[in-house]
């Protein structure tokens, strides 16, 4: 079984090998090192000429990488952390996502911006956070969140490979290590796809053989993975039947996608790793309610109003975990509420 | 400081990083850790030389820093180990320390500007207080450092800016990622410069006596350029280095063999059992510490 790590660079090692447009930068990415995550290892052995390292120059790396893309390259920037991100802000916001759109549509950046974001490993404040909301709802960059299902790989080689916009492509860093899942006896993994005019997967879980489901969980990233363990632990613990559905295009947002689902659950929890106030949830809630007729009961999972501590119980404390999600289902089942 | 005092406080950060090291794999501290092992004169020569209210902001490999600025070696572990009792309650971890007027931060190269912003600030008032930041050749990658020269040579910043040029970042050789010379980076901006190629304890604290007095009496800003030698992994086990490289920098260039050939044996050895000690009660100290309380219910 592959691990969402291996997928990954495989994908990346397919895609120089697939399309002589690709090119890599990033810090330390070249073996045998690899990538602060590894990301990147065995690309630079066979691709010397277009795996570069480059000074820790976040924001001039984009932006070199940027003009590689405008004058018809693939390049991926890799950003060693995630909180890295802010330093390339202008470069993102001013400039690489305007470009099309500001030229009249003349132009492409095909440019994909790979980043490890989130918590857990105690590695404190400024190396553990989820920054991927800063990015959303930004006119022209499309954001998207690996996850451990199906094929992450592709998702990527297919951001690098035909896309025409450019990518922040988010990969939690607890995702590295998980096996990639599929399905098993007791979970069904449906395509939400063909609802939607993305080219990335929307995923569906049910568990198999089960009543019609009464809650619909949605989520991204690592926190689908969570998100799942408490599927399973609903269903067989105590009878509370929900579905998952784990988007991998975070922004631009379509809403359609899940309206099938809460339309005859009634009942939604977003579930984020970033915290609460005016997070993704949010804006995924709004919609739906804009979209469906009530009663609809909704509730979020998300960390709280708080930078990412070191100290391992208060990271944990901060942090949305298993039991959040079991509780904040449990609140949502619950008709006294 | 006497020479007995230099060598305290050389081993004093040794003896530190290589219990952060061993214990790492115990899982004694979350997350990650960078060493100073091998750059412990740097340290020691320019902050022996602080004047009372002095700054310094330090960077991710801090922990030389801040022994050498005199901060206790409990209340480092403690941080590290992510205890309540640590210099920022266990919030801020290896990367992330304050503690009276030492401040260090994680993002490589933001802190520069920072520092430039507070030595302009100790001048407003009026008072002779400069400031010290450390920062490392691969850092000298951000644009951030050079719009923080420009300012502090043109707003004349009383700060010294210590670059510890150990040739690499990360994993990268200096050599891959750094076009022109690191003093010309100064001249660029009018900025007087010390440039030294040495692990000599003392001859850092009398190169850096002088500039930071010239720092102090002009009130402007200088840069105090360190060749050094990174002896251990960036973080812990990620050396991609020949280990022959290192053992030859370890041979030729360690602070502690340099300076310990002007102690007599002895001398050596009885501070270096008495630094042990200390360092061991210190982290039994800290392990011993309670976790920080979760309060917040929100
Ligand atoms: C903005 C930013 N980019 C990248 C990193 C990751 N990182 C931490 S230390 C480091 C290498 C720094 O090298 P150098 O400045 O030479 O200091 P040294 O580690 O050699 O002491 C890198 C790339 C970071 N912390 N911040
Ligand atoms: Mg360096």
């Amino acid at each position: 079984m592959l691990t969402v790590l291996e997928s990954l660079n495989q994908a990346l090692y397919q895609v120089l090998e697939d399309d002589p447009l690709a090119l890599l930068l990033g810090e330390d990415i070249l073996d045998p090192y690899g990538g602060a995550f590894k990301v990147t290892q065995r690309c630079s052995t066979h691709f010397p000429d277009r795996v570069l390292t480059t000074p820790i120059s976040e924001a001039g790396i984009i932006g070199v990488a940027t003009g590689m893309a405008l004058r018809g390259f693939h390049p991926v920037v890799e950003i060693m952390f995630g909180d890295f991100t802010p330093l390339i802000a202008d470069q993102v916001i001013n400039h690489l996502a305007k470009f099309r759109w500001m030229y009249n549509d003349q132009v492409r950046v095909p440019l994909v911006i790979r980043t490890p974001m989130g918590g857990r490993r105690g590695y404190g404040p400024t190396h553990s956070q989820t920054l991927e909301k800063l990015f959303l709802g930004l006119p022209g960059l499309k954001v998207i969140a690996a996850n451990n299902l199906a094929a992450p790989g592709d998702t990527l080689y297919f951001a690098i490979r035909y896309e025409e916009d450019p990518v922040l492509f988010i990969e939690h860093k607890l995702l590295y290590p998980l096996s990639i899942f599929n399905e098993s006896d007791d979970l069904k993994l449906l395509s939400l796809s063909v609802h939607s005019q993305s080219n990335y997967p929307i995923h569906k879980f049910i568990v198999n053989n089960a009543p019609p489901a009464q809650l619909t969980m949605i989520s991204y990233g690592y926190m689908a993975e969570l998100a799942r363990q408490a599927l399973l632990r609903l269903a067989y613990e105590e009878e509370i039947f929900c579905e998952l559905i784990v988007p991998t295009q975070l922004s631009p947002l379509d809403i359609h996608p899940y309206l099938e689902s809460i339309q005859q659950t009634h009942r939604v929890l977003t579930i984020e790793e970033g915290n609460l106030t005016l997070g993704w949830g949010a804006e995924i809630i709004t919609r739906l309610v804009e979209n469906l007729s009530p009663p609809i009961r909704i509730a979020r999972v998300a960390a709280k109003e708080s930078p990412i501590p070191a100290s391992p119980p208060l990271e944990e404390d901060i942090l949305p975990n298993l039991t959040d999600i079991l509780k904040a289902v449990r609140v949502l089942m619950d008709p006294s509420q | 400081m006497d020479d007995q005092a230099f060598y305290r406080k050389l081993y004093q950060i040794r003896c530190f990083e290589e219990t952060v090291l061993d214990n790492f794999p115990k899982g004694v501290f979350p997350g990650t850790t960078h060493t100073y092992l091998g750059q412990e004169a740097n340290a020691v020569g320019v902050l022996s030389n602080l004047a009372k209210n002095d700054i310094v902001f330090s960077n991710h490999r801090g922990h030389g820093h801040f022994l050498a600025y005199g901060g206790e070696p409990y209340l480092l572990f403690a941080e590290l180990m992510g205890r309540s009792t640590g210099v920022c309650g266990g919030r801020g971890g290896s990367q992330h320390l304050h503690w009276n007027n030492f401040y260090s931060n994680g993002i490589q190269g933001g802190i520069v500007p920072i520092a430039t912003g507070m030595a302009l600030a100790e001048k407003r008032k009026g008072n002779s207080t400069i400031v010290i930041a450390f920062l490392g050749d691969g850092t000298l990658g951000e644009g951030v450092i050079y719009e923080a020269f420009n300012l502090a040579s043109k707003w004349h910043a009383p700060i010294l800016y210590v670059l510890e040029n150990n040739r690499i970042a990360q994993t990268t050789p200096i050599e891959m990622t750094l076009a022109g010379s690191i003093s010309a980076r100064f001249s660029a901006f009018d900025i007087p410069f010390c440039e030294l190629e040495t692990s000599d304890v003392v001859v850092i604290y009398q190169k850096a006596h002088s500039w930071l007095n010239y720092v102090r009496q002009t009130q402007s800003p200088a840069g105090f350029i360190l060749h050094t030698h990174r002896f251990g992994p960036h973080s812990k086990g990620d050396d991609t280095r020949p280990l022959q490289q290192i053992s030859q920098m370890q041979t030729q260039s360690d602070p502690l063999t340099i300076h310990g050939a002007r102690l007599t044996p002895e001398s050596r050895t009885f501070i270096e059992s008495e630094v042990k000690v200390e360092i061991q009660e210190a982290f039994q100290k800290a392990l011993n510490d309670p976790f920080p309380k979760v309060l917040t219910e929100c």
